[in-house]
């Protein structure tokens, strides 16, 4: 494979550019990845790893991922929370590779959550 | 924690916490010297003597939901499990820089593991902060810089999919480059 270039990021650029004007890119969905210490240690990293190539597969442009820092559950770690825009944030536990592939597509894309994977639905009080 | 990788994206998620803007991620692999140094600089707001004395104890952190922090105080145990040790350097107002080393060969160094991985993790979970990674490999070196990125792609985020895409190729073209041991 040829080396990838600044040439290549141009190209990269521009096509996006061309994509966006088709499409609107409004975020309708948030989704953290709880990466602290114990998040870390327990794999949340591949989590996120997955969600971000599940993300480029699936060719979406109205998803946010983004991390944030332990939040004192951190026996129920990894711990990722999807935030889809008007309905109440949903806390999923246990999070693995597998997990968050059938969490993408069912409750991300399909809007149908995963009961068996829910910690809680709401939002915790950050200190 | 089971490689080197995780402890740094963990080191880099204080950085992040502590309102860095630029974080410079450095590793350095000396076949000769049978070392292996990971340092971690950030520009964030840093900590005053006497929290430097108390980030290394397993019971001291700066959160209020739960009575531990052993992000510091698991690598300072991985850097001298092999006859390393961890050093710790910070200005009120300036930033931190974290430097950990390793013996390159020692039987209970961990792995490096997928430093890629939390590369881009990194960048993706903090799309508004910089960083820069350098790793160097005896002679061999290979750099990464997100502000170069940044710059070409003006309004482009830079962790829409289609970039994180490129950045993960240039990344594995770095690393095949310089062959890393560890």
């Amino acid at each position: 494979m040829a080396k990838l270039t600044i040439a290549d990021l141009k190209k990269i650029k521009e096509k996006v550019h061309a994509e966006m004007s088709l499409r609107d890119g409004d975020r309708r969905v948030k989704i953290t990845v709880h990466m602290g210490t114990c998040g870390i240690a327990s794999g949340a990293r591949e989590v996120l790893d997955t969600l971000l190539q599940e993300i480029a597969q699936a060719n979406v442009n109205d998803i946010f991922v983004t991390t944030s820092g332990c939040m004192g559950l951190c026996s129920r770690e990894p711990l990722v929370t999807v935030e889809i825009l008007n309905q109440d944030p949903i806390k999923y536990e246990y999070m693995n590779p597998n997990k968050i592939r059938q969490v993408f597509k069912r409750h991300i894309l399909d809007g149908e959550i995963q009961l068996p994977f829910v910690l809680a639905r709401g939002t915790e009080i950050t200190k | 924690m089971l490689e080197l990788a995780a402890h740094i994206l963990d080191i880099a998620e204080n950085s992040v916490r502590a309102g860095a803007r630029l974080i410079e991620i450095g590793i350095a692999e000396d076949t000769a010297s049978d070392s292996l140094s990971i340092e971690i600089i950030d520009d964030g707001q840093g900590m005053n003597q006497e929290e430097i004395k108390k980030v290394l104890d397993p019971f001291y952190t700066t959160k209020t939901v739960r009575r531990v922090g052993l992000g510091l105080p698991l690598l300072a145990d991985a850097a001298r499990r092999s006859g390393g040790h961890l050093n710790l350097e910070s200005q009120e107002g300036k930033g931190t820089t974290v430097r950990a080393t390793f013996g390159l060969n020692h039987v209970d160094r961990q792995p490096m593991g997928n430093i890629i991985s939390t590369l881009i993790v990194l960048i993706a979970g903090n799309s508004d902060v910089d960083f820069f990674f350098k790793y160097r490999h005896n002679d061999r070196q290979s750099e990464f810089d997100t502000r170069i990125i940044r710059h070409e792609i003006e309004d482009v985020s830079i962790n829409h999919p289609e970039i994180l895409k490129y950045i993960r190729g240039v990344l594995d073209e770095g690393f095949s480059e310089i062959k890393p041991e560890a």
